[in-house]
């Protein structure tokens, strides 16, 4: 059984279709990808399945329905999004952040293990605990917001976009932070416009276009699919 | 007498009501950016139902100590402040949420005059005198006069301003506050109901309202229907004087808004060579924050909204 089933899920702004009714499924331990270009509908999905901006359709998350439920609990049933642009708090401190990620966990000695963990993880921001988040770069904050969401301890990780605006350097960095916490076991669910690397890190894929999923499949298979290669990998 | 020091001491008195009225202010202006005009009133509400209390008590037994009579009177004012803000918030802000910015800021003006109308049907257009039942000690200090009373408003109003400054910074759901506050969204994604959060908010800005109007209606040894009108426009202008929406900006700016107020009001009459009186004391906080919003609307305290990253 999937851990996460998306059925029908649409998603409109006023009269404006974002999403179509789309079906996604990804298994426990999986990196699945969605790639599409810019306004395809792919940052609408993963505010769909969050509960945000009112959606429609079926959302459940290991057989359990979700799209009943207002966002913060289904936050606290294991989903994390990391949203586009990051959303860090910019004025509590990185160590406030990273609280924030574990507010809807009760066990302090967890949270505390996860901490030091997070501080192991990213050691730029164990030495900028103290500092506003607001401060940190575009690639630290981006670091900051992956870590406060695995402080929840996701059953089901959202990224959206995790690569945008920053340098080739800083996104090598965390397409590297991705692939190992998807070694670790945690179920992710990648959006990305930069196809090349989403395909890569994921395992499957699909491809979205104007609020659709046209294509879906193996990465490998869609990364040597002309279709593929001619619309998102720029040949 | 010296009068510089009197009317510091005056205007530190009545500067640390204003902060804790301002405090409503900006803790519902951080996390919704609507200026609850009903603020105001819900201090009416909190000074009425303690006199109310206090009537009762003292009907019934003339001899109990006027200290207790007085918190007791309080300590029903404070959950009644707080149930009324609850309501307001859920009733009349809540259905609004997602509408324009002036549809709120409206509903709260017909709320604040609806409470006006509430209150005068309940207590009368008369003004209610508080009794004088507490304590009336004075002391000297650097030749001026300070009663006891103003050292309980002033201890008070401290304690009540660090319960808050430890509630929103060093706790859950402080910290949830101030996530909010920065995007409701975001904080929702954390798992926190913002909601509720809001709720909260509402709920402790009217405790903290309520020990300002009982305070207050002791000061002036009077309560009106119509008080929380002026009370709420000058908290109001403390807390923008301070940067609305920062809280130790509400509380700087109260305190600086009553010192301003009560040395203009002691002052005035000289500066003018008698032309104007005390009574011109309304004036200085309106002054204030006229020139804060020409000259620094983002408050003492308050960041620009440009430097937001």
């Amino acid at each position: 059984m999937s851990l996460l089933s998306v059925h029908g899920l649409k998603v409109a702004y006023g009269g404006i279709q974002a999403v179509r009714g789309i079906d996604i499924e990804v298994a426990e331990g999986e990196l699945v990808c969605l790639i599409g270009a810019n306004g395809a509908g792919k940052s609408s999905t993963l505010k769909g399945i969050m509960g945000l901006a009112h959606p429609r359709g079926e959302v459940l998350l290991a057989g359990e329905r979700l799209h009943k439920l207002p966002t913060h609990a289904i936050a606290a049933r294991g989903l994390a999004l990391v949203p586009e642009g990051r959303g860090v708090f910019g004025r509590l401190t990185v160590a406030e952040n990273l609280d924030m990620g574990a507010y809807a966990r009760r066990d302090r000695a967890g949270i505390q293990a996860d901490l030091a963990r997070a501080y192991d993880l990213f050691p730029r921001l164990a030495e900028r605990r103290a500092q506003l988040a607001g401060t940190l770069s575009g690639g630290e904050q981006q670091m900051l917001a992956i870590a406060r969401a695995l402080m929840g301890r996701p059953r089901l990780l959202l990224l959206d976009e995790p690569s945008m605006g920053l340098a080739p350097l800083m996104v090598r960095k965390i397409y590297e932070t991705i692939a190992m916490i998807a070694a670790e076991g945690v179920t992710l669910l990648l959006v990305e416009q930069n196809a090349h690397l989403a395909l890569k890190v994921s395992q499957r894929a699909y491809v979205m276009e104007s609020g659709e999923i046209t294509l879906s499949g193996a990465s490998a298979e869609l990364a040597a699919n002309p279709r593929v290669r001619a619309a998102y990998l720029g040949e | 007498m010296d009068i510089f020091t009197q009317q510091l001491i005056n205007g530190l008195v009545l500067g640390s009501i204003y902060a804790l009225v301002a405090l409503g202010y900006t803790m519902v202006y951080g996390i919704l950016e609507l200026i609850n005009f009903a603020h105001g009133e819900v201090t009416m509400i909190g000074a009425m139902v303690a006199l109310s209390v206090i009537g009762v008590l003292l009907g019934a037994s003339p001899d109990l100590p006027g200290l207790m009579v007085v918190i007791a009177g309080l300590l029903v004012a404070i959950p009644a402040c707080m149930a009324l803000a609850f309501g307001i918030e859920k009733i009349a802000y809540r259905p609004l949420r997602k509408a324009p910015r002036l549809a709120p800021l409206i509903t709260a003006i017909g709320v604040s005059i609806i409470l006006q109308n509430v209150a005068m049907l309940v207590w009368g257009r008369q003004y209610v005198s508080f009794p004088a039942i507490l304590p009336r000690g004075q002391h000297e200090i650097l030749g001026a006069h300070i009663t006891d009373l103003q050292i309980a408003i002033v201890v008070l109003s401290l304690l009540s301003m660090a319960g808050l400054w430890l509630l929103v910074e060093k706790t859950r759901l402080g910290r949830a506050m101030r996530a909010t506050a920065q995007s409701k969204e975001v904080a929702e994604l954390m798992g926190v109901n913002v909601d509720r959060v809001i709720s909260y908010t509402f709920i402790i800005g009217a405790a903290i309202a309520a020990i300002a109007g009982v305070m207050v209606s002791a000061y002036y040894g009077l309560a009106h229907y119509y008080m929380g009108f002026m009370l709420g426009l000058k908290a109001f202008s403390a807390a923008v004087l301070g940067g609305i929406g920062n809280i130790a900006g509400a509380m700087l700016g109260g305190l600086l808004l009553g010192v301003i107020e009560a040395l203009g009001a002691g002052y005035i009459g000289d500066l003018t060579g008698g032309f104007l009186g005390s009574h011109y004391q309304d004036v200085f906080a309106f002054l204030v924050l006229i020139l804060v919003l020409v000259f620094r609307p983002s408050g003492l305290l308050g960041e620009r909204v440009a430097s937001r990253a």
